[in-house]
């Protein structure tokens, strides 16, 4: 169809109507794909801090705690960490899970306060043939494509400053993208069951993010904790996500039944949390 | 699937809406209490009523965004329970609230929405430029949304709720907190509408409102409806012809009501001034002053919808 102006008015024009134009089939199918493409189209609004936030923050941690407690830590020798490695190699797979942690928490966070409460751009949505599950798989999408993205870059600069020394390290990236997913899914629930909450936003980083970033063996090993607190660190996906990372990146030596934990932990805590947040989301909308 | 749930086959029938023994309860509350109506292709219909009084939950129901309590509701012949993407890819939307995205601009707001509902992208562009000039929007084509008045958001509002050229447009009070002027391009748009043979469901508490758009309207308070007709049939039903209003002070208003009550059909007596439903205003006003009543002002003017709301309910509609 060309872009013509025909310089008719609007009541001459050939009116065709809804029933010849919309195909409710096509929506009920692709649906979540039309939710994200408009999440991306808003992300686009923020590249250039989206990119600045995914070079700069690995460049900082690496910078501070990479090369300052790293100085401290491999002063002590190669015996200094358990598996006798240098500490920046200890400490990338943790960086390289918790950015995509991170990722995907603002993924999800702020675009589910925006769809439901700030500008309750999701009722716009909801107005249309698009159902609530398919705004929650779209903004999962969108979740799914920011984590790409994130994990891309820091995986980048961690391979370029030698974070690596397994040919397996490759695989860390996915591996942190899973995480950061599953972890996104329970953003969902929680962001739709406590919206209503004026302290909700940074309670989330008080209570959730930063205890999980520091009890999840992100800077020093987990055994290393005492039993009392450890935990912490077993129900946290980002420990789970870190140790499989230590697998991947230095062949850290776990027993095969731990790895396949990790791995089921986290598909599992994304499966059932989604469950339950698209169903809270559709509750929420249709009440 | 029946042949006649084809999507093509929606045209054909005459019930655009149909419900009946329509309820809504909230808990305890019961916002909508058992309402019965009827809406033909091409009518225009409005909910007119105070707030709270279920406009908005009515609407949200049509719109197969609130579920039923009881009753049955069906659009374009399908059950709203059971339909709701396929109804709400024929309806098009305009809340009460705008709902636009403020960070993008006013031709991405119309583009994604058209993505919504599947629509191929060079259609969506086509209809762009139609909507635009239909609202009024082309100068803003690329502004953000942001930076529009409330006259403007409130036209890209309604021109987004075309782009699937639907065939029944919803309205929930789609001129509140607007300057009369942008009311009046917005009707006059609404109108154009209405001549094009789209279905309008318009709520309101606005009388003018509801007499310049509405073919058929129900009086709506506490969930129920008060009445049904056209603008004219109410008035003619539940009214005079005429009314005079008359002010004598907050304090003396009762006393004064008393004494003049034999002059009209009716009095009401409202906190700031009394009102005298009669066929005839002028020869009443003269007869109020011939009697050495002194009004401190005074105004004769035609029955409204607001007079039909007071007589069923004893309210105001706008407190």
């Amino acid at each position: 169809m060309a872009t013509v102006d025909t310089g008719a008015t609007p009541a001459t024009r050939a009116w065709q109507g809804a029933s010849r134009l919309v195909q409710p089939a096509r929506i009920a199918r692709s649906g979540a794909w039309y939710v994200a493409e408009y999440r991306l189209r808003n992300l686009s609004k923020w590249w250039g801090a989206i990119v600045a936030f995914g070079l700069g923050n690995p460049v900082l941690y690496l910078a501070s705690i990479g090369l300052g407690v790293g100085a401290l830590v491999n002063r002590n020798g190669p015996n200094a960490l358990p598996d006798g490695v240098a500490y920046l190699t200890f400490l990338a797979p943790a960086l390289l899970a918790t950015a995509a942690i991170q990722g995907t928490q603002d993924e999800v966070t702020f675009p589910l306060m925006h769809g439901l409460k700030w500008e309750r751009v999701f009722y716009a949505m909801q107005s249309t043939a698009i159902t609530p599950t398919q705004i929650a798989q779209g903004v999962m999408i969108t979740a799914v494509i920011r984590s790409v993205f994130t994990a891309g870059i820091y995986w980048l600069v961690l391979w370029v400053v030698g974070g690596f020394t397994s040919a397996n390290a490759i695989l860390a990236m996915p591996a942190a993208i899973v995480a950061g997913v599953s972890f996104a899914c329970l953003m969902l629930a929680l962001t739709v069951r406590f919206i209503d909450s004026q302290m909700f936003l940074s309670s989330i980083g008080r209570f959730v993010l930063t205890p999980m970033f520091m009890f999840s063996g992100t800077f020093f090993p987990l055994e290393s904790m005492p039993l009392a607190v450890r935990w912490l660190g077993w129900i946290s996906p980002l420990w789970h996500a870190t140790d499989l990372g230590r697998v991947l990146t230095y062949g850290k030596a776990v027993p095969g039944w731990l790895v396949l934990t990790h791995i089921a932990y986290l598909l599992l805590l994304g499966a059932v949390t989604f469950a339950i947040g698209s169903r809270m989301l559709t509750k929420k909308m249709t009440g | 699937m029946s042949a006649s749930h084809n999507v093509s086959d929606s045209s054909v029938h005459t019930a655009m809406i149909d419900a009946r023994g329509l309820v809504k309860k909230y808990d305890d509350f019961t916002a909508v209490d058992g309402i019965d109506f009827t809406v033909t292709r091409g009518e225009s219909f409005g909910l007119l009523g105070p707030n709270g009084a279920g406009k908005s939950t009515t609407m949200r129901m049509i719109a197969c965004t609130s579920q039923r309590t009881a009753g049955t509701l069906e659009i374009l012949g399908r059950d709203t329970d059971h339909h709701g993407p396929w109804i709400r890819a024929h309806l098009g939307v305009v809340p009460q609230q705008d709902n636009l995205d403020r960070e993008l601009t006013v031709r991405e707001n119309l583009y994604i929405y058209g993505r919504y509902f599947g629509l191929p992208r060079s259609y969506i562009n086509d209809k762009i430029d139609e909507l635009l000039d239909f609202a009024q929007l082309e100068d803003k084509r690329d502004a953000k949304v942001d930076s529009l008045s409330g006259g403007m958001k409130r036209r890209l509002t309604i021109a987004r709720a075309l782009i699937n050229e639907p065939e029944i447009l919803m309205l929930d009070e789609p001129t509140t907190g607007l300057d009369p002027q942008a009311r009046h391009v917005l009707w006059d748009r609404l109108f154009r509408l209405k001549e094009r043979g789209v279905t309008l469901i318009i709520t309101t508490h606005y009388m003018d409102e509801a007499e310049q758009l509405c073919d058929r309207l129900v009086v709506m308070d506490k969930g129920k409806f008060m009445a049904e007709g056209s603008p004219a049939g109410l008035i003619a039903q539940y009214s005079s012809k005429e009314v005079v209003e008359v002010r004598f002070g907050s304090d003396r208003n009762q006393e004064i009501a008393d004494q003049i009550a034999d002059l009209g059909d009716r009095v009401e007596v409202l906190p700031d001034r009394i009102l005298l439903y009669t066929s005839e205003g002028e020869a009443a006003l003269e007869r109020i002053i011939d009697r050495g009543l002194r009004p401190m002002t005074s105004l004769v003017r035609r029955s409204s919808l607001e007079d039909v709301f007071l007589r069923l309910t004893g309210r105001s509609l706008v407190d």
